[in-house]
Formats: structure tokens, C-alpha cells, sequence
């Protein structure tokens, strides 16, 4: 697993753990995670993916991949599909999180949803003295050419899971790709992990 | 269509039934195959022509001589390979290459002509299932079809599935639209309005029957395989071996020239009563209408992996009508794949090179 992104595989790490379980990854791009999952243990993932390419990528590999906008393709399942849905890194880059935390959340009882943290030290520092949209390592594009439409912070998120009704089951934080300690996450996060259960 | 050939017979014990409540006696399933059937008969792909296809599917056609029609993709190392698996394609019955159909000869030792009975999809892959219970194929890898392909794969997955593990659909649709019986509808009033139709009974005069309407029927089909964008960077408004306009009806232009090529060549190859009955089918499709009206109980039996595909210029049967389909593959939690893929030459792009075509079709049915 070492060839996954940090976030996937620590989510790959507790899906692995029991088998059997039915799991869709939004926004599931060459499907690596998907992989990993079918591969360790045998576990049938879905995906959606908007990139042609990349859909291409997955179903030569042999995965189940549907093309197309993740809101719109979500509404084709219904309630209770899954066991899991996979939102990795892709939440800030949705028209309207909040209803696709809600869909999620209808599909599934559970879901991993993971993001880059904008209110991480080295985000703030860049707004506060520069006094311009950050460019950092976790966000690395303009924002001009950023497809990362709804910029969130770890205590965003949280309020937002509490506005929906759902509770946060287990949370992990990471920085320069390494997990961290809880304590100031906010400051210290520049990627969150949350696993959400409604 | 006096060329005499051979093709490669299967007889069905039985009689077929048919949707209509007719029955189909001593019919007769043309066939090719390629490759090797395994010991436990696990590597075969049925692969499904389209409306005016054939069997030969990677080999040359017995009439034009041309290479298979999709040549291409079939055959050793390539996307669906016969080093690999042993591919079958069998002519629809209904058609004109060898399965029984309107030119066949019925029990009293004439073509049936018109008393040839309205088939389905359904009942083409009645047919089909025979042949693959004749060859003793409990179970395919995968099916595949393109256009009426993807419309057989799609009713073989609906009404038979155990019978294939993975069912690959692409530019097709699970029902024919008012626009797409527009056109087959255009196309058979072009052949019964030709006087050599004679009602359909034409095979025993001399000549070749509707010659004329069964190109005007494929001038304008033809026209619907073809995106405007294809049409324009292939013709413009070019004129064919001429610098000027002739203030006539000649084909002025390459587009017209290119259109009374494909509806002239077309006569060479197929059967006008063959034409009528197959168009009838397709306009007939529409797999949620046999399933109480739900597309999803249609595929609530499945356990078979789908992929579909269709292609952005595609207006005959557009990416919509492949979501349609995954919507309601969705709904079931099918295992489906989608992709739409760009190419500039409209519903006709699934025949011609695509890179991306070949690897999805290499990918999923080796995976």
C-alpha cells in the first residue's frame, strides 16, 4: 500500500480489516484505492469518477467506475447501497458539500471523507502577511485555476457534520503526509480525515 | 446477392418461439467463430452485429470480399483476443448471411417473403442462446455488442442471466426512441414505395428487387451513423470531379457522390426484406416495457459485470441513453462501468481506431 496516497491508505488500512463490506469511492480518479481493496481483501468497490481518462484507467484495470458528476451519479443509488462511500479530497472541489454530505450519508451509513485543512498554519500565515489566496504545498494551484470551489477547515467540517445530524466516528490528521496528534489540529492539519456515520 | 457461399450452419432442433406468439420452425443460425474453447468451456465471447452486420465479424465478407467488420478489434493479440478467447458471432436470424429470414425458404419451398413472422431482439438472441446451447456454452465470459449488438447483449443479460458473466455495451440503448423510428420508418417506406418490392415478393424476378429503395433507406440511415462535424470535415461543401455547379441533379457534391456509393454498394450485400424485419425489431426494443415498465427489474437477476460506452457525437443513440441505462444498473447496485468517449465521427465511431475503445474492451473483458 505503500504507493497509496496517505489518507487512502489509512482508509484502505480499516476497510482491509473486515472483509465483505460494499464500499463506493467518489471521486475515485486511477482507482488505487479501489484496487487495494479488491486486491487485500477481495472487497467489490464502485466508483465515480468525472475524468474520462481516468474511468478509462479503471476499467482497464478491471473496476467498476461510472463517469460522470458525482451529485448527479449519486442520485442513482439508493438508500442504504453501500456499506461505505469514499470521499477523498474531493469535498472542497463540490458544488454544494453540504448536499453531498447528505447523499453520502444516504447511501451509505458510513463514510470517509477527507480534505485539505484551510485553516492550517501555513494557509493562514499566507492570507494574513502576503494578503492573497494561499499557494501551498496541500494547495498548490492559483486561485483563479483551483478546482477546489469551497475551501474548508477541520472546525468547518465539524460544524457541518453536526448541522446534518450525523456524528464523527474517528478522525485522523496529517502533516507533510505524516499522521499528527489531535491537539490544534486546526492549526497544525494540513490534511483531515474524518469517518462520519449518520 | 446471387454470390454463392457456404457459411457455417447450425440447425436448431426445435422451433423458436417468437415474442409475436408465432413460432419459427427448422430455423437455421449462420456462424463464424475464432480461436479456441477451452476444457471447461469458460473463455467464450459472444460478440453481436449490428443492424446490417454479419458473422464475419474478423473475416473476409463472402459477397464484398472487404475484411470483417470488426476486424479491428478481433483477433490474435488484439483488444478481444482470439489467442485468449474463443469468440463466436452468429448472424441474426431475420438477417441475410445464412441465418433463416424473409429470403429463406419457407415449408412449402418458397421465400417467405412478408410471411416471414416480425422477430425481436429478444427472439434474435432466442436464436443466438440456441446456437450457444448447441455448442454446448453454458456460461460466456462476456458479451458484446455495438449499436443492435449492444441492444442483444443488453436483452441477453436481461431474460438469460446466467448465461454471460460480463456484458459490454457500447453506443446502444435500452429502447428505441421516437427519433430512431423515425428514421427506420423513413427508410422501409422508401423500400415498399419501390415497385420491385412487389409486396416483398420479389426473389423469384428477375433482378435483384428494391434495389433503388433499399439505397435510399441506407442513403438515409446512413446519414444518422455520421456526426455533422465528421460530415463537414470529410465533404465541406466540396464538388465531386467538377469545378462547377452543374444546374442539374448529378451529384454536384462529394457528400451526395459518397451517399449513392454506401445506398448503391449496399444492395450488393443485403436482403431489402431482411432490412424491413430488422429495423422492425429495433424500433420493437425496449427492455423496461418487457420488465413491467422498470428498466432496474430488468436487471435485478444479474450478476454480471456491464460496461457501456457510448461516444460524445453519437446523436442516434447520444451518452444519455447509455446513463439511462447505468441509472438503472445503479439502482440495482449492479457491478456497471460508464465511460463516454470522444471521437468525432458519431455513432459510426465504435467501428473505426479508438485507442481508449480498445483498452476499455481489452480491460474488462480480461479483468
Amino acid at each position: 500500500m505503500a504507493d497509496l496516497r496517505f489518507d487512502l491508505a489509512v482508509i484502505a488500512h480499516e476497510l482491509n480489516a473486515v472483509p465483505g463490506r460494499t464500499v463506493l469511492d467518489v471521486g475515485c480518479g486511477d482507482g488505487a484505492l479501489m484496487a487495494v481493496l479488491r486486491d487485500k481483501s477481495g472487497i467489490d468497490a464502485r466508483g465515480i469518477e468525472i475524468d474520462p481518462g481516468l474511468v478509462e484507467k479503471c476499467v482497464s484495470r478491471g473496476l467498476s467506475v461510472v463517469q460522470g458528476d458525482a451529485n448527479q451519479v449519486l442520485a442513482d443509488y439508493p438508500d442504504n447501497a453501500f456499506d461505505y462511500t469514499v470521499l477523498g479530497q474531493t469535498l472542497q472541489t463540490s458544488v454544494r458539500p453540504d448536499k453531498t454530505l447528505e447523499e453520502l450519508l444516504r447511501v451509505s451509513r458510513r463514510a470517509f471523507i477527507s480534505f485539505p485543512n484551510f485553516a492550517h498554519w501555513r494557509t493562514r500565515t499566507a492570507l494574513l502577511f502576503g494578503g492573497r489566496m494561499p499557494v501551498t504545498q496541500a494547495l498548490p494551484v492559483s486561485w483563479y485555476e483551483t478546482q477546489n470551489i469551497h475551501h474548508v477547515t477541520v472546525e468547518d467540517f465539524r460544524s457541518l457534520v453536526k448541522e446534518k445530524g450525523a456524528r464523527i466516528e474517528r478522525r485522523w490528521f496529517f502533516s507533510q503526509g505524516k499522521e499528527i496528534g489531535t491537539p490544534g489540529a486546526n492549526w497544525r492539519a494540513e490534511f483531515a480525515l474524518f469517518e462520519v456515520s449518520r | 446477392m446471387a454470390s454463392a457461399f457456404v457459411p457455417k450452419l447450425y440447425k436448431v432442433p426445435q422451433d423458436l418461439p417468437l415474442d409475436s406468439g408465432q413460432s419459427l420452425p427448422g430455423a437455421e443460425i449462420a456462424y463464424e467463430t475464432y480461436g479456441a474453447l477451452n476444457d471447461d468451456k469458460s473463455n467464450a465471447i459472444l460478440i453481436c452485429h449490428a443492424l446490417t452486420g454479419d458473422q464475419y465479424v474478423a473475416s473476409d465478407h463472402p459477397i464484398t470480399g472487404k475484411p470483417g467488420w470488426w476486424d479491428r478489434m478481433v483477433g490474435p493479440g488484439k483488444p478481444i483476443d482470439t489467442d485468449l478467447f474463443y469468440v463466436v458471432c452468429a448472424n441474426v436470424i431475420g438477417s441475410c448471411l445464412g441465418s433463416t429470414g424473409p429470403k429463406s425458404l419457407a415449408s412449402d419451398g418458397k421465400p417467405y417473403g412478408m410471411r416471414f413472422p416480425v422477430i425481436t431482439i429478444r427472439d434474435m438472441m432466442r436464436g443466438t442462446i440456441a446456437l450457444l446451447d448447441g455448442l454446448g456454452i453454458e456460461t460466456l465470459r462476456g458479451v458484446v455488442g455495438g449499436s443492435m449488438g449492444g441492444m442483444q447483449a443488453l436483452s441477453l443479460a436481461a431474460n438469460w442471466p446466467e448465461r454471460a458473466e460480463r456484458v459490454l455495451v457500447i453506443a446502444s440503448t435500452a429502447r428505441h426512441s421516437a427519433q430512431n423510428i423515425a428514421f427506420h420508418e423513413v427508410g422501409r417506406q422508401a423500400i415498399m414505395a419501390d415497385p420491385a418490392w412487389a409486396d416483398g415478393d420479389y426473389y423469384a424476378h428477375e433482378g435483384n428487387g428494391p434495389e433503388a429503395g433499399l439505397a435510399v433507406a441506407r442513403m438515409a440511415a446512413h446519414i444518422t451513423y455520421l456526426s455533422e462535424e465528421g460530415l463537414t470535415e470529410k465533404f465541406g461543401r466540396r464538388l465531386q470531379d467538377r469545378d462547377a455547379k452543374s444546374f442539374g441533379f448529378d451529384a454536384d457534391f462529394q457528400i451526395e457522390s459518397y451517399l449513392r456509393y454506401q445506398g448503391s454498394g449496399f444492395t450488393q450485400r443485403f436482403d431489402a426484406n431482411s432490412y424491413l424485419y430488422i429495423t422492425r425489431a429495433m424500433d420493437y426494443f425496449d427492455i423496461a416495457e418487457e420488465h413491467g415498465g422498470k428498466l432496474a427489474n430488468a436487471f435485478a437477476d444479474s450478476n454480471a459485470r456491464f460496461c457501456l460506452v457510448s461516444f460524445d457525437t453519437d446523436w442516434l443513440y447520444p451518452t444519455s441513453e447509455s446513463r439511462h441505462v447505468v441509472h438503472a444498473l445503479n439502482a440495482t447496485s449492479s457491478k456497471v462501468s460508464f465511460v463516454e468517449l470522444s471521437a468525432n465521427a458519431g455513432h459510426d465511431s465504435f467501428l473505426l481506431p479508438h485507442n481508449q475503445l480498445d483498452r476499455v474492451v481489452r480491460g474488462f473483458l480480461d479483468g
